[in-house]
């Protein structure tokens, strides 16, 4: 992680604890930094360039930049399709973000997967999981190993509301109260599972839930990063003083289709207006001019330097090769190396 | 070199992994502090303490991920299902995050899922299955079931040695049934490495598992009647050692397959059309097989000896085979 920053610095006034002026610059980069990228990729997809399907996290960079953000130098995230900040706050290149999208040799998956499905990077990004309960008991895993070799990291677990519904998130959520593991559960209740409303996934808050597997749990307006920042830090803090679990309800509103071939209709639009007003990048916009942590000059500045930062990203993706097919039946199996 | 039977040996290389490694540790349902539903890791949780033998909830996709989840973090995990019938509550684990994962650059993940499999023991259709055929399909997976105490320890640890997911499938009724040598210390059977039982020169009996040992019996019976047949124990169903298979049936052209579990779409059915595919030409006889009918696994012990392949059944298939 990057761009911590002096959190003692007295000039600018501190908004949230433990958080100083360039803690608050460097959230706003990485929200602005998945909006943009997102933006592109979108434009992409319309044009034909991103083929199959394409997963946005529009408006949830609240949530993925605020948690990871949260995160000690050597914890480990498991992250979906909606959470392009957090990979970013754990330093994944923009690049691959591109390159993965447009399927090209220079992706971390070298092709053989689209869209953000990224995982398996270096020690600190978990395996991307695409059936979503099924990433909760490995999530606990990676945390069970960090307990048996009693170190004092922590995994933190991206994942929607309709998640809850499945068998394998209650498997690995009590299996990780059960033996108390520094798991933390950052769940993006963005309302809708595809087209199934919450309501139709679990009856009753998500957070309630939590009480019967013995997870402490809380919600948070999941479009404000400073308070999914305070709450995903009080759970990781828990996690690594031997807790165990915890759960943040993060609330917030898919405003966009669950991808982009879908156009959402069955969402009211009053809804979908409500929470555009919400936006989470230009509410922290807002509040950073406001409190003055950041100048209108400043705050345009960082937005050309994004922009730049993805127009080089998507030109290294487009000057990746696609991958050779005879490169088709390669790496289903690792290499053998010696044991013990 | 001492004598063990398959029971023990499973349990001495795996306590011999554990001493070796830390980074091996053992998770399942009753395996700790009961000592495991077959008493295989009793002891364990004495010697190498309670977060390395870990008692988990009843939880078989929560066991696997965990474990998936461990060895993405440099552990070597040994994930125990109680018995192999419980497995398809993991399926979704084993076939698409495990398997999955070194080819779509997630990482390797050096787990080891033991499963106690097979029938014999009058477990009923819940707890008797042979489950190797549902992830012979799948990429990234490896499967051994050995039938001997020696297999049974080396390719434990050549498992648990391998960085990818192996489906270790002990077969419950060779437990205590099987009694041999067993060398000391950490001492491997390779994967993917099928071994000649008994040499013979007239028909080829590709098997594993407990049908290794009918094959054996059926094979000195057919001896009676002037039939040698050569048993081949695959070992490792996947990889598939064909090199093996292929030397020895170009000897006898006549290949036999013999497994516990059901024939259709069983590993029986890709061996015999491999060797339709590519040693049509050595062959004098049709490519047979015995296996289990289209049935779950009965509970009475007459309609379980009925649903098993027997020793005369193999034999005859031999003698038949021999004589076409």
């Amino acid at each position: 992680m990057t761009g911590r920053g002096d959190i003692t610095a007295a000039t600018t006034p501190a908004v949230s604890p433990g958080l100083g002026a360039d803690d608050l610059r460097t959230l706003y980069r990485y929200m602005l930094l998945q909006r943009q990228a997102e933006d592109r990729i979108v434009k992409l997809y319309r044009q034909g360039a991103v083929v199959g399907a394409c997963f946005t996290g529009y408006g949830h960079e609240a949530i993925a930049v605020g948690a990871a953000y949260a995160l000690g130098p050597h914890d480990v995230v498991s992250t979906l399709h909606r959470d392009l900040g957090a990979r970013l706050v754990l330093g994944m290149p923009l690049r691959y973000y591109f390159a993965n999208f447009l399927g090209r040799a220079g992706s971390p998956t070298r092709g053989r997967e689209g869209n953000l499905h990224i995982g398996g990077l270096g020690p600190r990004i978990l395996l991307h999981i695409d059936h979503i309960g099924a990433s909760i008991p490995v999530a606990a895993g990676a945390a069970l190993g960090f307990a048996v070799r009693q170190e004092p990291r922590v995994v933190m677990a991206f994942f929607g509301e309709g998640t809850l519904a499945t068998g394998e998130f209650h498997e690995g959520a009590n299996l990780a109260a059960v033996l108390r593991l520094p798991l933390v559960l950052v769940c993006w209740n963005n309302q809708f599972a595809y087209s199934t409303p919450v309501e139709r996934e679990v009856v009753g808050p998500l957070v309630d839930r939590m009480a019967g597997y013995g997870i402490a749990s809380c919600a948070v307006d999941g479009n404000d990063v400073l308070a999914v920042y305070d709450a995903a830090r009080r759970a990781v803090d828990r996690a690594r003083e031997g807790q165990g679990p915890s759960f943040l309800e993060c609330r917030t509103m898919r405003i966009r289709g669950h991808s982009e071939a879908d156009d959402a209709s069955y969402v009211p639009q009053a809804l979908i207006d409500e929470w555009r007003r919400r936006d989470p990048v230009e509410r922290f916009d807002q509040r950073l001019i406001e409190t003055q942590a950041l100048t209108a000059e400043q705050a345009a500045d960082l937005r050309a330097a994004v922009l730049a930062e993805v127009d080089d990203a998507q030109a290294w993706a487009e000057a990746s090769p696609a991958p050779d097919p005879s490169e088709l039946g390669r790496g289903v199996y690792c290499e053998d190396r010696p044991w013990p | 070199m001492a004598v063990m039977t398959y029971l023990e040996a499973i349990a001495d290389g795996l306590r011999l992994a554990m001493r070796a490694d830390p980074a091996v540790i053992l998770l399942g349902e009753d395996v700790a502090a009961y000592g495991g539903a077959f008493k295989l890791t009793k002891g364990f949780l004495e010697e190498f303490g309670p977060r390395r033998v870990i008692d988990t909830p009843i939880s078989e996709a929560g066991i696997v991920g965990a474990g998936i989840g461990a060895a993405l973090v440099g552990l070597r995990p040994v994930a125990e299902m109680q018995f192999a019938d419980f497995i398809s509550n993991a399926f979704n684990q084993i076939v698409n995050v495990a398997a999955t994962s070194a080819y779509r650059a997630g990482g390797c993940v050096p787990l080891v899922i033991r499963a106690p499999c097979g029938a014999g023991t009058h477990g009923g259709p819940f707890h008797s299955q042979s489950v190797e055929a549902y992830f012979f399909h799948t990429p990234g997976v490896k499967i051994v079931l050995p039938a001997t105490p020696a297999d049974a320890k080396g390719l434990l640890l050549s498992a648990i040695a391998d960085p990818n997911p192996v489906l270790y499938l002990e077969h419950k009724a060779l437990y205590r049934s099987q009694r041999g040598p067993v060398d000391e210390g950490l001492a491997f059977v390779p994967l993917g490495k099928a071994e000649v039982r008994r040499p013979g020169r007239d028909v080829t009996v590709v098997t594993y598992g407990m049908m290794v040992h009918r094959c054996l019996e059926a094979a000195e019976a057919a001896a009676q009647e002037a039939v040698q047949a050569e048993v081949i124990d695959l070992r490792t169903l996947l990889p598939l050692d064909l090199d093996t298979l292929a030397e020895s049936i170009a000897r006898t052209s006549r290949v036999l397959i013999v497994h516990e579990d059901r024939l259709r779409g069983g590993i029986g059915a890709e061996i015999a059309a491999y060797v339709g595919e590519h040693l049509f030409k050595v062959l004098d006889a049709p490519i047979c097989r015995v296996g289990a009918p289209d049935s779950p696994v009965p509970y009475a012990p007459s309609l379980e000896a009925a649903y098993l392949p027997s020793v005369d059944r193999i034999r005859r298939a031999i003698v038949d085979l021999a004589r076409w």
